[in-house]
């Protein structure tokens, strides 16, 4: 089938069959492959997209649920050669280490973020509930959340 | 301390820009034109014969390329082989091996029967369905306990004993004899998954030498040599290329996709793709054992350590896998960080038809520090004791010997971390019903680094380029913990460049300098000491080159900020790019190929453990507050400090982040995991019933990092990756059973044992 979408700012044409998910869409199609795939279930979040800003299991949703829809993955927090706060803020406080979930965390707390500005420990928290991580225990993902908030003081 | 450039700061680590774009450096992440899907078999029976198998159906179904069964396997059995003193360490042992695809019979469920590869994932799976296999099912045994019993169905023609260990020092009877008070009690831990959000993933080729090539997630570059044996390859046909891990955690130290993926490969002539689900995740790789350990403890009336005698019992699973090493853990840690004078412990591994159980970071030291750290709390409870001072009274010191015989060459600092942790608690609080608070210590010791009969060894290649940078090549594969960005920070800290200026590229089995396994938490110790030294003989070179040039004698000569410098005279500088090339004009080397041998040992006496199993042990402490609902049973964790002897820290974000890590997978242990088996087979193989710690799950973590100098590692570091998570079950434990007044034995501490604990006796 033919889908028409925005994809990380730009249209998109293209074609997939109608049994693939999201995330086949984005590996197996866009070959964009920051998305990554860890239960299959929509448990884990490790797939986690925006789309029009909210963010999806992107191994649940068919690719035919977001025909005509904005949808962005990690490789689209990078603008014109400037890295999202949220990722250099990632990076430089260790909430990175396997990295695996990384790509859904950034994307979880991108949409917080849009929604609050300035959110407290216990919103971060919330937000990233859906998002499991194995290796950081969650607390310098925690803080680099929060630093990165635009309305942090 | 020495002052410290690089050493012990936070720099950015370069995978982490890496991993923030997304970047695909994972073994999923590359796909080859042409490439076909694998797909596995599995068995649904934990104990079964294949009375027949007939895979012509899913033969012909269209786009299939190959549907491979035992038959097609050159050498059908996996063999555990570590170098070193192998023979004599395995003497006495079962060690039954494992086929890479069942042949006649399954003994776990899960077990692989039958690999396919085809053109697409889609048809893989369709011809799966048509796999028929008709299975008929055999008595099997699901509990290790009962598997002892003589008359018990026999997993393997050898016996259900895979391996005992002993452990004798003093005179246990006296030991009691001299006892004021003795306390007994039984601990439980269950089956756990290592649930990394990477499951085992892999990409297989054949290139223009035809050599095999496998870029696989993996914490053991040398299961290459395990691909070769089971296609009967000679080892330097196949080559195993390192990616970065989306986590290990041991569950990729034992071979994954490996074998299975090296055989469709090579039967197909074709490149493949081999990916676990989920589900094949859960039910397909290693577990943690599941240990029932029976400890009695005996203590004068002062609190005096006098007599420690256990018997530990673990579930090995189907298979032999890494169950002896992982005992042997179990058994050098069995009395804790604690001087005790008299020690009987027996251990024993034994098959069942369980799913198979190998490493799984703190690999056996962590069943049993539940039960020493239990018998700590449970004896300060007896002996109305404050249960610090208690600890305090008996743990280890320099110049002391652990139950082994082994003495301890420096100051272990338990005191010190135990009493940090406590501290960072904060001041008590106290509870309003229906919430009871209860706060208690864990303090642990775990080995870093290898067994000492393997003499372990690492090698790697530092060398400089015309611009002053450096490269380093070894074949360390990164699990997440920040194994190469260590080398970096390493190597930049002894050339006096920022860790920007170095790379450490590639892991791969035949391109980089052989390093070892990412497992054991040895790699900062062996890659680090070998970069180190790697790094120092370039380092040599460079201030002989700098010091001709800048007319100085070499001792005169300084490395810092990417330029060599005159001591005491800094405008007398040349930028590193000039030394270079003033050293290759002059024919000075300017790399370096070295290695690190560890300190080599014989196995330890299997009857009497006497010996030296480890070079060296990391000491730290867990502190914990719990919040238990009388009510409900349930429990929250409400604070946790983890303190810990780093040796020295080399980049502190990631060795805060082994220690909150550990706490997390601690906690999870501790309070919800569990595989739910019915007779081997699994209810829960997903994350919607097995579930992990979630952000809401845990508190932050507080981190304190000692550094005495004194490990082995570079810079006097010691290993954290392990040790980081040892004392969290127990401390969780304690907690838990001071909030209720009664001792808590069994993992995990669900809401209903919590409430059964309140419902009994104090």
């Amino acid at each position: 089938m033919k889908l028409e979408l925005t994809l990380n700012g730009r249209p998109c044409v293209t074609e997939a069959p109608g049994h693939w998910t999201v995330l086949d869409l984005l590996r197996d199609g866009l070959n964009l492959m920051g998305t990554k795939y860890g239960c299959g279930e929509g448990v884990c979040g490790t797939c986690t997209v925006l789309a029009d800003g909210r963010p999806i299991r992107a191994c649940l949703v068919l690719a035919a649920h977001v025909r005509g829809r904005a949808l962005v993955t990690v490789e689209g927090l990078e603008r014109d050669g400037r890295l999202d706060p949220l990722q250099t803020s990632f990076a430089e406080r260790g909430a990175a280490q396997c990295g695996f979930c990384t790509p859904g965390m950034l994307l979880a707390a991108k949409a917080l973020l849009a929604q609050n500005p300035a959110p407290t420990v216990d919103d971060v928290r919330e937000a990233l509930a859906g998002n499991l991580c194995r290796c950081t225990g969650y607390t310098k993902i925690v803080d680099a959340v929060l630093a990165a908030a635009p309305g942090a003081r | 301390m020495p002052a410290y450039r690089v050493i012990g700061t936070s720099p950015a680590r370069a995978d982490a820009w890496e991993k923030v774009r997304g970047r695909p450096i994972y073994a999923g992440d590359l796909a080859v034109a042409g490439m076909l899907h694998g797909r596995i078999v599995r068995s649904p029976y934990a104990s079964a014969r294949i009375a027949r198998l007939d895979t012509r159906a899913a033969r012909a179904l269209p786009g299939v390329i190959a549907v491979l069964t035992a038959a097609d396997v050159p050498r059908n059995e996996l063999r555990m082989e570590l170098p070193g003193r192998m023979a004599e360490a395995t003497a006495g042992a079962v060690l039954a091996t494992q086929p890479a695809l069942a042949a006649d019979r399954v003994r776990f469920q899960g077990e692989p029967v039958v690999a396919i590869a085809a053109e697409t994932p889609e048809i893989a799976a369709g011809a799966a369905d048509l796999v028929e296999v008709e299975y008929e099912e055999l008595p099997g045994v699901y509990d290790p306990l009962a598997a002892l019993d003589p008359s018990a169905p026999r997993v393997h023609d050898g016996g259900n004993v895979l391996r005992r260990w002993h452990l004798r020092t003093g005179d246990v009877a006296r030991g009691f004899s001299e006892a004021a008070v003795v306390v007994e009690h039984t601990y439980r831990t269950p089956f756990v998954d290592h649930v990394y959000l990477e499951t085992e993933t892999g990409l297989g080729w054949i290139d223009a030498e035809g050599v095999l090539v496998l870029r696989v997630s993996t914490q053991v570059l040398e299961h290459y040599r395990d691909v070769a044996e089971i296609l009967q390859l000679p080892h330097g046909r196949v080559r195993l290329e390192g990616t970065y891990l989306g986590g290990g955690f041991g569950g990729k130290e034992d071979v994954t996709v490996e074998c299975l993926l090296g055989l469709l490969v090579w039967k197909t002539r074709r490149p493949v793709q081999l990916v676990f689900s989920r589900e094949e995740s859960f039910i397909g790789h290693g577990k943690r054992h599941p240990y029932v350990m029976r400890y009695r403890t005996g203590a004068t009336r002062d609190g005096t350590l006098t007599a420690v005698e256990a018997e530990l019992v673990s579930d090995s699973g189907a298979y032999a896998a890494l169950s002896p090493w992982v005992l042997l853990y179990s058994l050098v840690t069995a009395t804790g960080p604690y001087r005790v004078p008299h020690v009987k412990v027996d251990a024993t591994t034994v098959y069942t038809n369980n799913p198979v159980a190998s490493a799984y970071r703190c690999f056996g030291s962590i069943q049993t520090c539940l039960a020493y750290e239990g018998q700590m709390d449970a004896l300060a409870a007896t002996l109305a004791m404050d249960s610090l001072a208690l600890r305090e009274k008996n743990f280890l010191r320099k110049g002391d010997a652990l139950a082994t015989g082994q003495v301890l060459e420096t100051e272990p600092r338990l005191s010190e971390t135990m009493r940090r942790a406590w501290a960072g608690l904060g001041e008590p609080r106290s509870p309003r019903r229906p919430t009871r608070i209860g706060r208690a210590v864990a303090a642990s010791f775990t080995p870093y680094g290898r067994m000492c009969w393997t003499r372990d060894s690492a090698s790697a290649w530092v060398g400089m380029e015309l611009d002053g940078t450096a490269v380093v090549r070894c074949a360390a594969p990164d699990v997440g913990g920040g194994q190469t960005s260590s080398l970096c920070a390493i190597t930049a800290e002894v050339l006096g460049l920022d860790v920007a200026q170095v790379v450490a590229v590639g892991r791969d089995s035949h391109f980089t300098p052989r390093a070892g396994t990412t497992t054991a938490t040895r790699q900062l110790l062996m890659s680090g000491n070998a970069v180190l030294n790697a790094a120092r003989e370039v380092r040599h070179h460079l201030l002989a080159a700098a010091a001709a040039l800048l007319e100085a004698a070499p001792g005169d000569v300084e490395l810092a900020d990417g330029h060599a410098f005159v001591r005491g005279a800094p405008g007398r500088a040349l930028t590193m790019a000039s030394v270079v090339k003033g050293a290759i004009a002059e024919g000075r080397p300017v790399q370096a190929l070295e290695k690190y041998d560890a300190p080599s040992a014989p196995t330890i006496d299997p009857l009497t453990g006497q010996g030296k199993a480890f070079n060296d042990y990391t000491f730290g402490t867990h502190a914990i507050e719990v919040e238990v609902d009388e009510e409900t049973g349930r429990t929250r964790v409400s604070r946790f400090v983890a303190c810990f002897d780093a040796g020295r820290v080399i980049n502190r974000a990631s060795a805060e982040g082994q220690l909150e890590g550990g706490a997390v997978q601690g906690l999870g242990y501790a309070l919800m995991e569990e595989i739910a088996l019915e007779n081997g087979v699994s209810k829960n193989p997903h994350l919607v019933d097995y579930r992990i710690p979630t952000s809401l799950d845990v508190p932050p973590i507080e981190t304190l990092l000692l550094e005495s100098g004194d490990g082995l590692g570079p810079f006097g570091a010691k290993g954290l990756g392990e040790p980081a998570m040892t004392p969290s079950i127990a401390a969780v434990a304690n907690a838990v059973s001071s909030a209720v007044g009664a001792r808590v034995t069994q993992l995990p501490i669900t809401a209903e044992r919590v409430r059964a604990a309140l419902g009994s006796p104090a």
